[in-house]
């Protein structure tokens, strides 16, 4: 049951990867290809007991980041061939090379991490463990996020509001 | 998944499916006629048989079956067909989580009322009400036309904004009760606090007075964060899109909004929708604010032993569970008239005035609401020790 759900979701989550990629021509398909794989990606986290981030997930990227990119794809009328059109073979060679290079140190962290898993307790990954990671051990990171995004909303602001005047 | 675990599924669908969407058009429909001293749908029958116009959803539904199912020329077929079913399915999907009552075991069996008693309880109703914002930003650009791309564009700037505030607004609870898991909360609403009891901690009066011990209220949400109540109903009903609202699919400008190409059973859902995310936002207020499926005054622990006295342990139970879903239902009737008297006393906001209530009024005072809780929930522990 456990391996047949992984399977469905996990190729669901890639075919909608591929969505993202293939779908040059039309923007809105992509971004909703996009959303499926966060969907996907979701219920994969939820598997691994890390509810808390699988709800996010769809929280954050399915529910505002790609609403968000709908709504300039939108408002710009990016309809039909007006993006993607230009080749960029050195930023495309570059992508594949970091997109190699990650793929190669995930394989081989795997490689190393110690067989069989660990076992994890039902409680872990709940919202309760997450927050109580977050604020104790990982407080000054949680913090520095905090005045980073801030720093950005400001950012933000002054740059809109610059525009209108 | 137990037997239970199904039952439960299958009451939700025949109570919130079956039961609650055509009456809540009768609602409605009846509500507005009595607030507009009317008499409201009475025509329909069944062989002279009127029942007070109950028989109008069943007309309603036969005439959106049978009506043509159309799709305008340069509309993106797939997204045009699915869309009303992203916005219909997870307002659905969202009771899974809201309990209409708490723990009861008789003879030997066990019964949770709720489908599914998760940890991130109310997280998950922000996570699914976030997905059925695509049903109705990709309506009006799937229908390729010209109002319906504005619907869309309201509709897209109106829900992210108050999903900020929607969430921001609800973190007091959440400290005040320590939990987002909403069986939690409503267990947690149960107690009860002296009002007074400050009194007594800073020793103006010496402990055991019989006044401070005898005037209590309930924790329920709506006692303890009572500002939160209003922020977080307003931002619902921002996210409902129904009137003072209801900027996306203004008529007298936009036609319908987004959902102006739809046609039939389609546009159906759209309307069926929006009833019972009515349903569902009573019911999350419910849960979250107005103690749940609980008795003011009396733990569920207390009303089983009260009536197990009399009856035994096993009626006690039974009796207890009918009387905790009839309560929870009283609840959420009065919330679901409430909204409705809501959406027949006020006018449509401007857009600017929707933006402005979320973003200037909503955001700042949620923000306050939170450093408030915090500093009240200090000054409390360092008082009572």
């Amino acid at each position: 049951m456990e391996a047949a759900l992984f399977y469905s979701f996990s190729i669901i989550a890639v075919a909608g990867a591929l969505g993202v990629l293939l779908n040059v021509r039309n923007s809105i398909n992509a971004a909703l290809s996009l959303v499926v794989t966060m969907l996907a990606l979701a219920v994969l986290f939820i598997m691994l007991n890390a509810e808390f981030i699988g709800v996010l997930q769809v929280m954050v990227y399915a529910g505002a980041i790609v609403v968000l990119f709908l709504f300039v794809v939108m408002l710009l009328n990016l309809r039909g061939g007006s993006m993607g059109a230009e080749s960029q073979p050195v930023l495309k060679a570059v992508g594949a090379l970091i997109v190699t290079a990650v793929s190669v140190k995930l394989a081989l962290l795997l490689q190393l991490a110690p067989r069989p898993w660990p076992e994890i307790s039902e409680e872990y990954g709940s919202v309760a463990q997450m927050g109580q990671v977050l604020y104790t051990d990982y407080l000054l990171a949680v913090q520095a996020a905090g005045v980073l995004l801030l720093a950005g909303i400001v950012g933000a602001v002054i740059m809109a509001k610059r525009s209108i005047d | 998944m137990t037997v239970g675990t199904v039952a439960i599924i299958l009451f939700i669908f025949a109570v919130l499916a079956m039961g609650f969407m055509p009456i809540m058009t009768w609602v409605e429909r009846k509500q507005s006629a009595l607030m507009q001293d009317r008499v409201g749908a009475n025509r329909a029958d069944i062989l002279g048989v009127r029942i007070i116009g109950l028989i109008h959803p069943i007309t309603d539904a036969i005439k959106m079956i049978t009506k043509e199912d159309f799709i305008p020329t340069g509309a993106h077929r797939f997204l045009h067909t699915i869309c009303p079913l992203i916005a219909f399915t997870p307002a659905l999907a969202a009771f899974a989580v809201i309990p209409y009552g708490g723990q009861y075991s008789a003879w030997g069996a066990e019964w949770s009322l709720v489908a599914a008693d998760v940890d991130y309880g109310v997280l998950f109703v922000f996570a699914i009400g976030s997905i059925a914002a695509y049903g109705s930003i990709l309506a009006g650009w799937a229908g390729n036309n010209n109002w319906g791309m504005l619907g869309s564009m309201r509709v897209s700037a109106q829900m992210i904004s108050y999903e900020v505030a929607m969430g921001v607004s609800v973190v007091g609870l959440f400290m005040v009760f320590g939990t987002v898991r909403l069986t939690d909360m409503g267990i947690a609403q149960q107690e009860t606090f002296r009002l007074l009891g400050f009194l007594e901690h800073f020793g103006w009066l010496g402990p055991g007075n019989w006044v401070v011990d005898h005037i209590t209220l309930p924790m329920w949400g709506i006692v303890v964060q009572p500002l939160a109540f209003f922020m977080f109903l307003a931002a619902l009903l921002a996210e409902n899109k129904r009137p003072p609202f209801d900027t996306p699919e203004g008529e007298s400008e936009l036609v319908a909004g987004y959902f102006i190409e739809y046609s039939g059973m389609k546009f159906g859902l759209y309307t069926a929708g929006e009833l019972l995310e009515v349903v569902v936002i009573a019911g999350l207020m419910t849960a979250m604010f107005l103690g749940g499926w609980s008795l003011p005054w009396i733990s569920d622990e207390e009303l089983k032993y009260g009536i197990g006295l009399l009856l035994g342990p096993n009626m006690g139970n039974v009796i207890a569970m009918v009387i905790h879903v009839g309560v929870f239902f009283g609840k959420l009737l009065a919330l679901i008239f409430f909204q409705m008297l809501i959406r027949w006393s006020l006018p449509r906001f401007r857009y600017d005035q929707v933006m402005n209530l979320g973003w200037k009024i909503l955001l700042p005072l949620s923000l306050a609401n939170i450093v408030v809780t915090g500093l009240v929930m200090l000054l409390i522990k360092e008082v009572t020790g």
